[in-house]
Order: C-alpha cells, then sequence, then structure tokens
C-alpha cells in the first residue's frame, strides 16, 4: 500500500492491476483493469468504490473466509482500488447473515485508522478515505451489482437495466465501481509483485490465482488457493488438494462455479469434448460452449457422488432461484415458479412425459430476455441437467412408483447407473 | 393470511433506547447528505432485535419517521428481505440452510429431525415461544454441511448429536442468561 501511495500515481496502479490481468473473481470473470478504465472521472460528482461482500452464490463460501481470516488484505486492496480511482468513500456491502464479520471487519478498519492508513492524507499524502460497512438482510439477488446499488440505497433490490452502466451512474447516480472480496484483495499483491509478475502466474487469460471453495462430496471439503491452470482431475483426485471422492464413491457430476453455472457429468469434467485435459481456468472451462462446458464463475466448486439425485438436485436449486428471484420480469418471476412446480412434480412421482420438453422450453424463453443475468442463472441448471442427464428425468416420468419411495433423505438409489464408465461409473449412451 | 396481519396497526408506542438512537445518528452520517434512506437496512436490523424481535407494523412506521420516509418505503424494503421477520418469533429463530450443497451433505435429514425434535413444521415456533424453524438459502458455509444459524451464529458441521447439543445449551441459556457460552463460534477445518 505505501508502495502505490508513496511511490506511484494512481493511473500507474491502475495500469499495473490491467498488466495483471486480474479478472472479476465474482463470477463474471470480467477484466478489472478494463472495467476501472470505464470510471467515469470527467463528472464533477463524488466517485465510489463498492466492495462486494454478498456471498451468497450456493457452493461458494470463500470470501467468508477472506474476511474472517484476512480482513487487512481486503482493507489494503480497498485502499489502493480506492487510491487508483480517486475514491475517497468506500462502502462494503456485508450480507446480513455474515453479522459476526461485521465485528471483526470494523476492527480491522479501526487498526487501518488508528496507523493512519485511512482518514485525512493517509500517509502525508493528500488522498483520504473513509470505508464504511453495509450490512445487507438477506437477498441473493442483492449480489447483482446494481441490485446491490439499489439496496444500498435503502430501495427493494431490484437490478437496473444496463446501460446506464454503474460506471458512469451508480450509488446515488455517481460514478461508481463495484467490485467481489476476492477481486480487491488481489490488488495489494498485485501492487507489491508488479503486474507482470501476477500474469507469470496462470494460462493464457486467466492469471494469477483463484480461491476455489470446494464441497459436496469430497473428502476434503474447503477453501483452497490454487493457481489457475490446475487440472480438474488433480484438484479432485490428488490428496493435495480434495482427496477423492468420499466413502470410496464413484465421481457423478461438477458444477465449477457456483449453481450459477451448467452442470457436468464427470467424464465432461475431466476432459473436454475434444479430449484435452480440463484445466481450472476461465477458456478451459468454457470450452464446449453449451452442449460441454460450463464456466468457472465465482469458484464454488460441487461435487456430486453418484448418490445424488440430478432431479432432486436441480429441484432444489430452481426453488432456490424462484425464492431469490426480485420479481421484476415476467419470464423469471413467472419462469422460475413454472419449473419449480413442473420439477416438484417430477421429483413426487407425477410427471408427465412432455414435461420434460417442457422445462427445456421455459429454460430457454427465460435465457436472454431478463433484465440481469439472474434469469439465465436460473435457465441453465434446468437446461445443463437435462442436456446432460435426461435418462434421469425419463426415469423418474416412466417409474413414478419407484421415485416415490424416496431413499433415506433426498438420495435415490443409483441402481441404475452403476457400472460403465471406469470413473463415474455411469452408463453413457 | 400474511397481508392481513400487516395492515393492523397496534398503535403501541415505539422508540429505541438513546444509545440506540446515538448510534442511528452516527448511521446516517456515513451516508452522503440528505441519504439517510441509505441507512434503512441497518436500522431494521436494530429495530428488529431491539423492539420485540420482529417488525410489527408500529415498529415499521417508527423507524419510517425516525429516517424521514414514507411508511411505504419501509415496508416494502421489510417485506423483500428474509431475514426481517414480519410476524412474531420465538426467542432463538433456528435457520436451516436448505440449498443443494448442505442437501447433499446431509442438510435434509438435519431438517427432518429437528422438525421431530422440536415437534414443530417450517415456519412455527415451539408453544414455549422458545424457538422457531425457519429454512433459508445458501448461508455460505457449504464446506462445512451441513448449516443452520441461530440469530445469525453460524453452526456448522452438524449431525445429531451436535443438534442435540446445541438444543440444550439453547435451552440452559434461556433459562439463566448468564451461562451464555461465548465459545460456540463458528468452527473451520
Amino acid at each position: 500500500m505505501e508502495k502505490a501511495l508513496l511511490e506511484m500515481s494512481p493511473t500507474e496502479v491502475g495500469q499495473e492491476v490491467t498488466r495483471s490481468g486480474l479478472r472479476g473473481r465474482g463470477g463474471a470473470g470480467f477484466p478489472t483493469g478494463l472495467k476501472w478504465s470505464f470510471l467515469n472521472r470527467k463528472s464533477d460528482k463524488p466517485r465510489y468504490l463498492v466492495c462486494n461482500a454478498d456471498e451468497s452464490e450456493p457452493g461458494t463460501f470463500k470470501d467468508r473466509y477472506l474476511m474472517e481470516h484476512l480482513p487487512h488484505r481486503l482493507v489494503e486492496g480497498l485502499i489502493v482500488s480506492s487510491y487508483a480511482l480517486g475514491v475517497n468513500t468506500c462502502y462494503i456491502y456485508i450480507r446480513g447473515e455474515f453479522k459476526y464479520l461485521v465485528g471483526i471487519l470494523e476492527h480491522a478498519i479501526r487498526e487501518a485508522k488508528e496507523n493512519g492508513f485511512l482518514g485525512e492524507r493517509i500517509l502525508g499524502t493528500d488522498f483520504s478515505l473513509e470505508i464504511h460497512l453495509h450490512p445487507g438482510a438477506g437477498a441473493y439477488i442483492c449480489g447483482e451489482e446494481t441490485a446491490l446499488l439499489e439496496s444500498l440505497e435503502g430501495k427493494r433490490g431490484n437490478p437496473r437495466i444496463k446501460p446506464p452502466y454503474p460506471a458512469y451512474k451508480g450509488l446515488y447516480d455517481c460514478p461508481t465501481v463495484v467490485n467481489n472480496v476476492e477481486t480487491l484483495a488481489a490488488v495489494g499483491p498485485i501492487i507489491n509483485m508488479g503486474g507482470e509478475a501476477y500474469a507469470g502466474l496462470g494460462k493464457g487469460k486467466s492469471t494469477g490465482t483463484k480461491l476455489i471453495s470446494a464441497c459436496g462430496h469430497i473428502n476434503r471439503p474447503g477453501v483452497y488457493e490454487i493457481e489457475m491452470g490446475l487440472p480438474v482431475e488433480e484438484f479432485i483426485f490428488s490428496d493435495e488438494y480434495c482427496n477423492g471422492i468420499r466413502s470410496g464413491r464413484h465421481l457423478k457430476a461438477v458444477i465449477p462455479g457456483g449453481s450459477s453455472v451448467p452442470v457436468l457429468p464427470a467424464d465432461l469434467i475431466l476432459r473436454t469434448a475434444k479430449n484435452e485435459k480440463r484445466l481450472l481456468t476461465y477458456e478451459s472451462l468454457e470450452e464446449g460452449g453449451f452442449d460441454s462446458g460450463s464456466m468457472l464463475g465465482s469458484g464454488g466448486f460441487i461435487v456430486y457422488d453418484e448418490t445424488a439425485c440430478m432431479v432432486r438436485n436441480t429441484l432444489n436449486l430452481t426453488r432456490f432461484y424462484r425464492h431469490e428471484s426480485c420479481g421484476q420480469c415476467s419470464p423469471c418471476r413467472e419462469g422460475t415458479g413454472w419449473m419449480e412446480k413442473v420439477l416438484w412434480r417430477i421429483e413426487h412421482g407425477e410427471g408427465r412425459w412432455k414435461d420434460i420438453d417442457l422445462l427445456v422450453n421455459i429454460a430457454r424463453h427465460i435465457e436472454g430476455n431478463t433484465i440481469c443475468p439472474f434469469g439465465d442463472a436460473a435457465a441453465w441448471p434446468v437446461a445443463s441437467a437435462i442436456r446432460h442427464f435426461r435418462e434421469e428425468f425419463e426415469y423418474h416420468v416412466e417409474y413414478p412408483d419407484e421415485v416415490r419411495v424416496i431413499t433415506h433423505g433426498n438420495l435415490v438409489r443409483e441402481t441404475r447407473f452403476t457400472g460403465g464408465h471406469p470413473v463415474s461409473g455411469i452408463r453413457f449412451r | 393470511m400474511i397481508t392481513h396481519r400487516l395492515h393492523v396497526k397496534e398503535n403501541r408506542p415505539v422508540a429505541f433506547s438513546e444509545a440506540t438512537l446515538k448510534k442511528v445518528r452516527e448511521l446516517i452520517q456515513q451516508y452522503p447528505e440528505g441519504k439517510q434512506k441509505s441507512a434503512l437496512l441497518p436500522v431494521l436490523h436494530m429495530a428488529q432485535e431491539e423492539l420485540g424481535g420482529y417488525l410489527s407494523v408500529d415498529v415499521m412506521d417508527y423507524v419510517a419517521s425516525l429516517l424521514q420516509l414514507n411508511p411505504i418505503e419501509v415496508f416494502e424494503v421489510a417485506t423483500f428481505y428474509s431475514m426481517f421477520y414480519l410476524e412474531p418469533v420465538g426467542k432463538y429463530v433456528i435457520e436451516v440452510c436448505r440449498t443443494a450443497p448442505c442437501a447433499i451433505c446431509g442438510g435434509e435429514e438435519i431438517l427432518e429431525y429437528l422438525k421431530e425434535k422440536l415437534q414443530i413444521g417450517v415456519g412455527e415456533t415451539t408453544p414455549d415461544g422458545l424457538f422457531t424453524l425457519k429454512t433459508v438459502e445458501c448461508l455460505g458455509g457449504c464446506g462445512y454441511a451441513p448449516v443452520l444459524q441461530v440469530n445469525t451464529q453460524f453452526h456448522e458441521q452438524l449431525d445429531q448429536v451436535a443438534i442435540d447439543r446445541l438444543l440444550d445449551t439453547l435451552r440452559k441459556q434461556a433459562a439463566d442468561p448468564s451461562s451464555a457460552d461465548l465459545t460456540w463460534a463458528s468452527q473451520f477445518c
């Protein structure tokens, strides 16, 4: 931080971040340096930096880890980023359920202030900064940047239509930049090691390191910092990381980037359709588009073994999206409710044959027809589950009596799907 | 029907303590001049905690007058966010995560066990007014599944034994407030 404030100009800091190739770590992966360059510096309105600590994506818990164990890393990132952007007031929007983190972060901010790293005339320069904490109150949609700004202004978290982008008209109609906790926490190390050194890590356009929060049916769930480019197979099976599937079972499916990205079956998560090794990078995971690819997203790595029912899982996630939909756009509001009802019928043995195509149809009509990407996020789990696990849906429709007898909790016995593929035990056509 | 109750004003006098009012004033300072509406979410949190555990119409109108807003502006925010309770709740609100990563790691069993132990359904309160059971969406603790929160305090890596212990601790705490076990912080692996 001292290096940035005392030795570099704000423009130089911005250039280092661009050089590092840092991409948004909240899920979209938009180049941070580019986002910062959009900020409207010509307006005489005050500029704002908002830290998006509203981590609600299912499967993601890395920001919580960062804020609990490395709050100073975040504070430093905020100071350096604010310096680069010419911002004097910064807000951290933290989700309401993380109430215990508010105390930790306030303590870190107070310590920074006492040591002269915040407040007026930091380190003798004429740069001043105040960081304020703002709690959310339990809405996943407030993780979307414009909904977050609406929530910060004290209103319902309804996303705004873009354009105008927050860099032009954001918080209180002033130029604003919204960044994820992990992105901002990476800014400090980038300035220390230099943008090029950071870009030297990773692979291709996915530079640096990423925090992957692995959960689900693995032996060692947790937050892992990986260098971009790590093969997925190594991540799941080696003892250095997740140490394989628990109880000696087989891998069935993975959602690599939080529930909003498409689910992939075992063979497609380990290797692409072109039979190359799948790596943990933005590009490699997107290889194959919708047909055989997914996205890195937020890095919420959910692993399913052979005992997980994909239909029940899809119902669960669709219920999540229906609950969290803000309700502005008809396709999303009605579509998620409709999909949930259809999925409920299928999962409880009342499905009809045309339901499966109906689901795909609804999903296709939500995608791209909404104000914000939440609609796509709600449609992709359904569309991808049917794309890759259609036989499970058909099985539920064909044998409703068997489906109605649910064996312990959410698990439908996998008897029809073992045998065949050596890694996953799933039979493919 | 829930909306019916929300239009019933009981006209009970409602007010923050002096200390809380001071905090509200400091909070408003955090935001630019004239933008005190931004303080609405934090103030509603404080109101819910201090003024009865839930947001009755009287409380919402009080907050509106405090922040110089129209009552509808407070009402529409209170109904949008899932952490604001619009009906009376028990002393301990047990919120169980029901989203996929927790559900596949035993979350559904935990919910069934709690329903059985407390003899209530989701959204209901025990007759002694101690526990309210709610389900919530992803709490951000997926690696330590299954997860639940009691009044925003995390309890993770649960099984039936842990839940029995939790309920016992909470009952003891309710009977004797000074016995609050402060080491019940969330555990990380």
